[in-house]
């Protein structure tokens, strides 16, 4: 091992962080690239299901509480997207590998809105796994990232929030709203278990990353966490979590669960999700008709020089 | 067409703080910068001054050469206050 291999693994050894001009091994470069990049895409192609529903909020409260919802996921897009530059890799670069398939962002944003119950479910079991997964990246290896992963944090707690009080008034109202959180509870359940990825058994990746510290937890035990959390959060709103084997164990101290469907998982991963093929056709297209906008304000940048 | 160049953003979290550095974004020019600044890093009142410099005008030190760089200060203990030993019960000091 080289005296800069050493540096690196005492660094990361003794819990300090790496910064960006850093020596750092190419592979962990990589992997840092990847996983920000990937995080970057999902925060900004999850602009797009909620998106849909600003016009439509059902009062002006909504709208605006929607739409600083899906500003803060464009920001928090930039802030990893930032993350990334630092380690040299290029914004239109990323862009191009997202809208060309050659990157993936995370497999929940491939599945539907369906109603403005959707919105609160999101709020509540996505932005509340989102979170378990997250709070533990404020302490990633790569100071950049953890630095970006604080910011995120703070800010998605209103998220959370905002789509847990969108669901209690709706509750509160008709049986038929009543039954629309019901229904988008047992839509989002399974894709929100399967936002921590595969079963730890499935998951090759693991041992490296936590040896890097680039990840502090395995999937199983985040989406235990995730499980042990939101049981009490859905009896406080009245709702069933769709899953018969769900039940409290005594012994582990732990609910026991059921498994998402893990070949589903896999094909929505691979790009055979319902809303796959929309999601990347929108961003290519917000992406090519913004070109002429970007070239102006370049244009006129260089007349004021 | 070539991307807007990176500019690094500082912020000044209220008076009487420094500016510390929070991360960087894209601009075609230094006002459509601070703008930028404004709404993606100050959302939620977390500035009261912004600074934006492009990322191409910072010279920085080098982590290779940090040891060399930052010797000439490890050897000079005497510009400590604790180098110096004064008696317990002289007071004030």
């Amino acid at each position: 091992m080289t005296t800069l291999e050493q540096d690196f693994e005492a660094t990361v050894a003794h819990d300090q962080r790496i910064e960006p001009r850093d020596w750092m091994p190419d592979a962990y470069r990589a992997t840092m690239i990847r996983q920000i990049a990937q995080h970057a895409h999902s925060e900004i192609i999850g602009m797009q299901p909620e998106g849909i529903w600003i016009t439509r909020a059902p009062s002006l409260r909504r709208k605006a509480i929607l739409l600083a919802k899906v500003q803060d996921e464009a920001g928090h897009g930039l802030y990893l997207y930032s993350a990334t530059e630092t380690l040299g890799a290029e914004r239109t670069d990323l862009t191009e590998r997202l809208i060309e398939g050659r990157q993936k962002y995370s497999s929940i944003f491939n599945y539907p809105t369906l109603n403005f119950a959707d919105v609160g479910v999101i709020g509540w079991l996505v932005d509340g796994a989102a979170i378990c997964n997250q709070v533990p990246l404020c302490r990633s290896s790569y100071g950049p990232y953890a630095r970006a992963m604080i910011r995120i944090c703070k800010e998605e707690s209103f998220h959370q929030r905002q789509g847990y009080e969108l669901l209690m008034t709706m509750m509160g109202g008709t049986d038929g709203q009543r039954e629309m959180v019901q229904d988008a509870t047992n839509r989002w359940w399974w894709p929100s278990l399967m936002m921590f990825g595969p079963p730890d058994a499935d998951s090759p990746n693991t041992a490296q990353s936590m040896r890097w510290r680039i990840k502090r937890h395995t999937n199983d035990e985040l989406r235990q966490r995730f499980v042990d959390m939101t049981v009490p959060q859905a009896q406080a709103l009245g709702v069933t979590l769709p899953d018969p084997e769900l039940r409290w164990n005594e012994e582990r101290g732990a609910h026991d669960f059921g498994q998402p469907d893990w070949d589903e998982f896999k094909q929505v991963v691979g790009g055979a999700g319902p809303c796959n093929t929309e999601r990347v056709a929108q961003r290519r297209r917000a992406h090519e008709d913004g070109a002429w906008v970007r070239d102006a304000a370049m244009a006129h940048a260089e007349k004021q020089t | 067409m070539n991307e807007w160049p990176l500019y690094e953003v500082f912020l000044r979290g209220k008076r009487g703080l420094n500016h510390v550095h929070v991360g960087s974004l894209h601009a075609a020019d230094d006002d459509m910068a601070l703008h930028n600044a404004r709404d993606l890093y100050t959302r939620r009142n977390e500035g009261v001054s912004i600074w934006v410099v492009r990322s191409n005008a910072i010279t920085a030190s080098s982590p290779d050469e940090k040891d060399p760089f930052f010797a000439p200060s490890g050897d000079k203990v005497y510009r400590h206050p604790t180098f110096y030993k004064i008696p317990e019960d002289v007071p004030h000091i």
